[in-house]
């Protein structure tokens, strides 16, 4: 369908839409009109992806002139395909309506390992090994030798390549990362080079978020973008984790053996080509008085990870004299090292402001602050210059060095904490001095300097005025959208009792407690039983998972489990959980049925949808709250408490309701599925934590299911699933439209477009719901209260 | 006889040995009496028959005496012999229906006694002739008969698992074509074998899955005083493990039995297991040193590699969108030793210890992969852990051929398949064509909500069941043809070449007849058309059905008629078939009026299956005489 929204004609790849897509679409245009930054919660299975694709590209569409480009992260590379998948849906959709005209190039964008196609690289197990058996054959150095020596290796994909030269392009259209390595494959050309290349050309751009926020690779890969980029994070409800992550570093006692490592056997490269090629070093060192800037034009295949910092303003400077000398650097990069191992050898934790430590860096070491600042460029200089092509080696000597920048450039925001042990084991003695971010807005600051928009998205973004505040920014639009339902398709329950009536929760005094372990099994087992097709249970933690699987494997639960249902399980290697995941679907396809025992706060929490047959049930045991005796947890809470006035207690419960909320919202797809909740805590009936849940699940939540024991959800249950398998319109009674099509769009007149669905058809809804569903429950209490009579 | 009570003059014998103490034998349905002559003696014998496991007897003709020996459930024999092999044979036919009157109430009889054997031909026959005899004598008819022909298909209970209603269907259709001698005996049973043979093979063909429930999963068990532990294994088991461990099924086939023996083998996997299993940090370190020692034992705490072969070219395969290995790539926050490490929202991980220990979670991910992939092993192939292995391995080399290229179709099925996924399901016309809502509480609601319209029309023009007629002449018929050919010559045929409303309206003009049917049945939607007719018509209908079925059978069987036999049973059945044909008709024409629609179109698959088998049968005499006639002619 296609429709106007002010000056923009949408082209929307379906026939229907929902008037809260319809809504978010208006919104977003307000913000890009207005080229300012925007703050969107919309629930999960609304369509929030596609609307925001219709909405930016038909934008574009409209307006020829300044053709924007569309940046949009995702968390994941899984994420980046469904992405790339819906916007080939569209592009499809907009190519037939509007002809060639509406043609983009849309391109997945990864890293070496996942767009390879030479098989001899792929070998490699990891990242960074793929990385280097990269280098080693792309690298100008090596080139240039089998030119002259043709037993040398080099990526007969690269060759090609490069051979082609500006005649290597990709022909407009949406590649996903199979596409792209399926077109590399059949064209010889190296993918991962090609898409580097076209992420300047590309109308949109799918990367993960570190792309942008990681400097360490922002520099490399998105150091070119335009301004008027309209740059998207989805789920974004943990982009302050990933801010702070990103700018956090922590040394053990192998970083530092492994960088003194690294560092002798760069002082003997250093002797053999002084011995054999001088002029090498000399031009480095020209070079490197002449500023940084300069030394950006390598050629393309040579660039690796950039600065950890800033780089803008570093690359106006240039590198003090202390290190332009390679031996210089070398020594420097001794004492640091010296200077590190007598701190690390602590038997207390010690906690230190940035400013301090590089003070004592000053005192002990004689290394001054501009110095360190410079560590991580001087070192990538110095390894392009002595041609190290097996980076994967080096990573310990480039971990001190981004630690050394970091800590040079910021003395706000941070802190360093070095700890003897894990308190968790305190008997394996395992020293580890942290740089620790604690101010997400640092890395992400640069984003919204650079880009006109900046949108950040997510099914769960409440409470939604704190998200401005952490990340520091001014929403033009912040705005969180309810789901309008053509029926109840969602049944939030808080379970706080077993089915012995004794309350379960996973509260430190609690958690082990057998007869807690007991209900939570008991309740698996009931509802294995009674629901079709997929449940998803999600823990605590890891341990807390495989603690709670042995019970119950000694205890014959799971025994019990199992024959209603296959079992899968997360673990941390994620091979045998991506394995996992793709067995489950496919149990869940073939009508055997299936239970997915996960992580909250693991991978497959961030970003799996258990949508559909998938997951007609997810099970929260417990609240999933950070290990609050976390020194840089307790460090972060201080910064928190001091900057933003964010008390402790309500930041952790913040914290943990949305990693809950996140865990239970991948049930749902479109207004077409339909799932079931459990919160299996008693402290989820307390109003302080249910209130942190986003809205959407609490104006489902009734006042009936808030303090449920296994019997009672069970039959909730059963009567819920009864409900959902009954035909219904899928358009919503004539008073409260779930679904508009092209006709009910243009009937609307200008003025109330926005605002005109979800004011009270909401509540009416909830209310007549209420009203059906408790009266039987009732008398189910009363007649269990005359049992017990 | 006719009270159910018989008494033979017998002698008593503890065994065949012994001379035997004289005496009377009283035998009733429910118990058997022994009085003996001399009152004096301690030999008697009151019991009940339930308690009696089995009987034999003394073959006729055979030169030793007639002797009957009957065992009870103790394993205590008593054996009488009588004086005459008639008065064996009546006792004999007693004791057979006790028996199968007890029999009838549950007891492990007949399982202990004879498993699974099915009787032979021997014994068939021979009861087969019992039935005869039984039947010769007729007294109390079909009350005496039905408990003989119970009690022996309950013997031969393993090649007729056969229902109660079923077996009288069957003691009718044996009573009419036996004793009308359109069948033997012999011929009457060899098809029912026959049948019941394929219904076997049938079953087998079906592989059953895999149970979700872990079998290798069993704990040891321990007989409480003794150190030591006790692992069952089942040829079940060893499939399991097989499957899920590749690399001891690998280790099986390389090492048993030309290195070690079955037993050895498993004796090492269960210790290996064990010490996995254990949990103190000792059994760890005692499972370490052990391996180090034992080259065998080791192989089984090592990682396996077939294993980890087979994880590496899944995980090439796996759906895109779940692929959380590919997110490595992209996560340069995660570079050892960077991000946070101790926030506690990581966890943390023990070091690793030098052998390879699979955690629970490991072994369940992999069992619950294993049972979805399903088994090639049938059933019948898990008699010993040696088949297993080899057909394991067979089934193992057929995939691994084939696994290149299906990889490959199943990515581009999946490609396709997440393209669609990705789509929201409701906002917009569902691809499916549109589906009526089923609804299994009134199947009439089908037909009314597919052609509601259709029927109120038609049912308002004509009533009940009659067929809607539109009389056309000849005339109008052709010019309408000749319209839509020269429509077709000057537009060409259109795509869809009916349109969908009047492919509708001739569907339901055709399906009118069913669902008026339907309709008119009344409210309960139970109904069967059959039951709508009266209890005699029915009956005999169906009645009719199963005979012709049951000589249709015979007759198709019989082809191609290679002996004279064949050629006289074919004649026979001819007979019976005309014979059926004609009662069908006289059927049909003796009905009522308003139910003889519905009556002919049940009688018509009928008649028409019997059109066909006459019209064989004429066509194969014909060509018969033909060839008798020219050899004849050759011969003369």
């Amino acid at each position: 369908m296609k429709f106007p929204i002010e000056d923009v004609t949408v082209y929307f790849p379906y026939d229907h839409i929902y008037p809260e897509q319809y809504s978010y679409m208006v919104e977003l245009k307000r913000a890009l009109d207005a080229k300012g930054h925007c703050l969107l919660e919309m629930p999960t299975g609304t369509g929030k992806t596609i609307a925001l694709l219709s909405l930016i590209t038909s934008y574009t569409l409209s307006k020829p002139q300044g053709a924007i480009k569309l940046i949009y992260c995702t968390r994941t590379v899984h994420e980046m395909e469904k992405t790339l998948a819906e916007l080939k849906l569209l592009h499809d959709y907009q190519v037939k309506h509007l002809g060639p005209a509406a043609k983009i190039l849309a391109i997945g964008l990864s890293s070496r390992k996942n767009l390879c196609v030479n098989r001899a690289v792929l070998e490699s197990a990891n990242r960074d090994s793929v990385d280097a058996a990269c280098r080693r054959r792309t690298a100008s150095w090596v080139r240039a030798l089998a030119a002259e020596n043709p037993d040398v290796e080099t990526c007969e994909f690269y060759e090609n390549y490069e051979r082609a030269a500006s005649g290597a392009v990709l022909p407009p259209g949406v590649y996903t990362l199979q596409d792209l390595r399926a077109f590399g494959k059949e064209k010889g050309w190296c993918p991962y080079f090609l898409a580097r290349h076209m992420v300047q050309l590309a109308n949109v751009v799918v990367y993960s978020y570190q792309y942008l926020l990681d400097p360490k690779v922002a520099g490399i890969i998105s150091k070119e973008m335009q301004k008027e980029s309209v740059v998207v994070f989805d789920e974004a409800h943990n982009i302050d984790n990933v801010c702070i992550e990103a700018l956090s570093v922590s040394v053990r006692r192998q970083t530092l053996d492994g960088a003194s490592r690294n560092i002798s056997s760069m002082e003997q490269e250093i002797k053999r080509f002084k011995a054999t090629d001088a002029n090498r070093l000399r031009d480095e060192y020209k070079r490197l008085v002449n500023g940084l800037a300069l030394s950006g034009n390598l050629a393309d295949s040579d660039s690796w990870l950039s600065n950890p910092a800033l780089p803008d303003d570093i690359l106006k400077e240039a590198v003090p004299g202390n290190i332009r000398r390679a031996e210089h650097f070398l020594h420097v990069l001794r004492r640091l090292l010296q200077y590190l191992t007598v701190r690390l050898d602590t038997e207390n934790v010690e906690k230190e402001s940035p400013i301090s430590f590089v003070a004592s860096i000053n005192n002990q070491a004689g290394i001054d602050q501009k110095t360190l600042k410079f560590c991580y460029d001087r070192l990538h200089s110095l390894m392009l210059t002595l041609e190290i092509t097996d980076t994967s080696e080096f990573l310990h000597v480039q971990t001190i060095c981004d630690f050394a920048t970091l800590v040079g450039t910021y003395s706000r925001g941070f802190s360093i904490i070095i700890e003897p042990f894990d308190e968790r084991m305190p008997h394996i003695p395992d020293p580890v001095l942290q740089l620790s971010c604690h101010d997400a807005s640092l890395a992400i600051k640069p984003v919204f300097d650079r880009f006109q928009s900046v949108v950040i998205t997510s099914g769960t973004l409440s409470p939604i005025d704190l998200y401005p505040r952490l990340l520091n920014f001014h929403p033009v639009v912040s705005r969180s959208f309810k789901m309008s339902l053509t029926r109840d398709c969602i049944c939030p329950m808080v379970l706080t009792r077993g089915s012995d009536q004794l309350p379960v929760s996973t509260k430190f005094d609690m958690r082990s407690d057998p007869g807690v372990v007991r209900n939570y099994g008991k309740l698996l087992v009931e509802m294995v039983s009674i629901v079709p097709d997929g449940i998803v249970c999600f823990f605590v933690s890891y341990s807390y998972m495989d603690g709670i699987i042995n019970t119950w494997n000694e205890s014959g639960i799971l025994k019990e489990i199992m024959q209603h249902k296959l079992v899968f399980i997360e673990t941390q290697d994620v091979v045998e959980t991506t394995l996992a995941l793709d067995n489950y679907r496919r149990a869940c396809d073939c009508g055997r049925g299936a239970v997915f025992f996960s992580v909250a706060r693991g991978k497959v929490a961030e970003g799996i949808d258990f949508d559909r047959h998938y997951g007609r049930l997810v099970i929260m045991f417990g609240v999933p709250f950070q290990y609050t005796l976390s020194k840089i947890l307790l460090a972060r809470l201080e910064y928190l408490r001091d900057t933003f006035q964010i008390k402790e207690g309500d930041f952790l419960t913040f914290d943990a309701l949305r990693q809950a909320a996140q865990c239970v919202g991948r049930v749902i797809r479109s207004k077409a599925d339909y799932g079931m909740m459990i919160f299996a805590d008693k402290r989820y009936s307390r109003h302080d934590k249910r209130s942190k849940l986003p809205g959407w699940i609490l104006s489902h939540l009734r006042d009936a299911h808030l303090n449920l024991s296994t019997d009672m959800a069970l039959h909730i249950a059963r009567e819920f699933l009864r409900k959902m398998a009954q035909p219904y319109d899928k358009t919503g009674s004539s008073n409260k439209k779930t679904l508009l099509s092209q006709e009910d769009l243009e009937k609307m007149g200008d003025s109330s477009r926005d605002e005109m669905f979800f004011t009270h058809h909401l509540e009416l809804a909830q209310k007549s719901a209420v009203g059906d569903v408790r009266t039987p429950f009732m008398l189910d209490l009363k007649a269990s209260f005359q049992v017990n009579l | 006889m006719a009270s159910g009570q018989v008494s033979k003059r017998v002698k008593f014998k503890s065994s065949v040995k012994d001379p035997g103490t004289p005496g009377r034998l009283f035998l009733t349905l429910e118990r058997l009496m022994f009085k003996p002559n001399s009152p004096n003696s301690a030999t008697k014998l009151n019991m009940e028959f339930k308690f009696i496991k089995n009987h034999r007897y003394t073959k006729e003709g055979s030169n030793k005496a007639p002797m009957l020996n009957l065992t009870s459930s103790q394993g205590v024999s008593y054996i009488f012999e009588f004086e005459s092999y008639d008065d064996l044979q009546v006792c004999k036919e007693c004791v057979g229906k006790a028996l199968s009157k007890t029999g009838e109430t549950p007891k492990p009889v007949d399982t202990s006694e004879v498993p699974s054997e099915q009787p032979s031909t021997e014994e068939l026959l021979s009861r087969m002739n019992m039935l005869r005899e039984n039947r010769a004598w007729k007294d109390d008819g079909k009350r005496v008969q039905k408990p003989m022909l119970l009690y022996f298909l309950k013997k031969s209970k393993k090649v007729l698992d056969i229902s109660d209603f079923f077996l009288y269907e069957l003691q009718k259709l044996h009573k009419r074509f036996v004793r009308d001698g359109i069948l033997t005996e012999a011929e009457f049973w060899a098809t029912r074998k026959k049948l019941l043979g394929a219904n076997s093979s049938k079953k087998s063909k079906q592989r059953t899955g895999l149970k979700s429930v872990m079998l290798s999963d069993t704990k040891p068990s321990t007989d409480g005083r003794t150190n030591k532990v006790t692992f069952t294994l089942t040829p079940e088991i060893v499939r399991e493990i097989f499957a899920e461990k590749p690399a001891v099924h690998q280790a099986y086939m390389e090492l048993v039995p030309k290195k070690m023996s079955e037993r050895d083998f498993w004796s090492k996997y269960c210790r290996a297991e064990y010490l996995q299993h254990a949990k103190s940090a000792n059994a760890a370190a005692a499972a370490e040193a052990e391996a180090a020692e034992d080259e065998e034992l080791a192989l089984f705490l090592k990682p396996d590699n077939l294993l980890a072969k087979e994880t590496k070219r899944k995980i090439k395969c796996v759906d895109p969108t779940l692929d959380l290995e590919a997110d490595e790539g992209d996560d340069y926050t995660h570079l050892p030793d960077h991000g946070i490490v101790r926030d506690g929202s990581k966890e943390i991980t023990e070091s690793q210890r030098q052998l390879h220990i699979r955690t629970l979670s490991q072994e369940l991910n992999r069992h619950a992969a294993v049972v979805l992939q399903g088994t090639p092993i049938d059933e019948e192939q898990l008699k010993d852990t040696q088949t297993v292995a080899e057909a394991l391995n067979q089934s193992k080399h057929g995939q691994d051929t084939s696994n290149e290229e299906a990889d490959m179709n199943a990515n581009q099925d999946r490609l396709s398949r997440i393209s669609k996924m990705m789509e929201i399901d409701d906002l917009q016309a569902s691809s499916d064509l549109p589906l009526a809502p089923l609804s299994i509480k009134d199947p009439r609601d089908y037909f009314d909500s597919q052609q509601a319209s259709a029927l109120k029309t038609s049912r308002d023009t004509s009533i009940g069941t009659d067929p809607v007629k539109r009389n056309l002449s000849a005339g109008e018929s052709y010019a309408s043809l000749r319209d839509s050919i020269s429509l077709i010559k000057t537009t060409g045929l259109v795509d869809p070449i009916i349109t969908p409303e009047v492919a509708v309206k001739v569907l339901s003009v055709l399906t009118h007849n069913i669902s008026s049917t339907k309709y008119d049945l009344g409210k309960n939607p139970g109904l069967s058309v059959l039951d709508t007719l009266p209890n005699t018509i029915k009956e005999e209908l169906l009645y009719h059905w199963t005979s012709l079925q049951e000589l249709l059978r015979h007759y198709w069987s019989s082809y191609p008629i290679t002996t004279t036999y064949l050629y006289t049973k074919v004649s026979r059945l001819k007979d019976a078939m005309s014979k059926i044909d004609s009662q069908l008709q006289e059927l049909k024409e003796s009905v009522l009026s308003d139910l003889r629609h519905q009556v002919t179109l049940l009688i018509r698959p009928m008649q028409q299956a019997l059109e066909a088998a006459m019209q064989h049968y004429d066509a194969e005499m014909q060509k018969r005489s033909a060839r008798s006639a020219e050899r004849s002619n050759g011969y003369t």
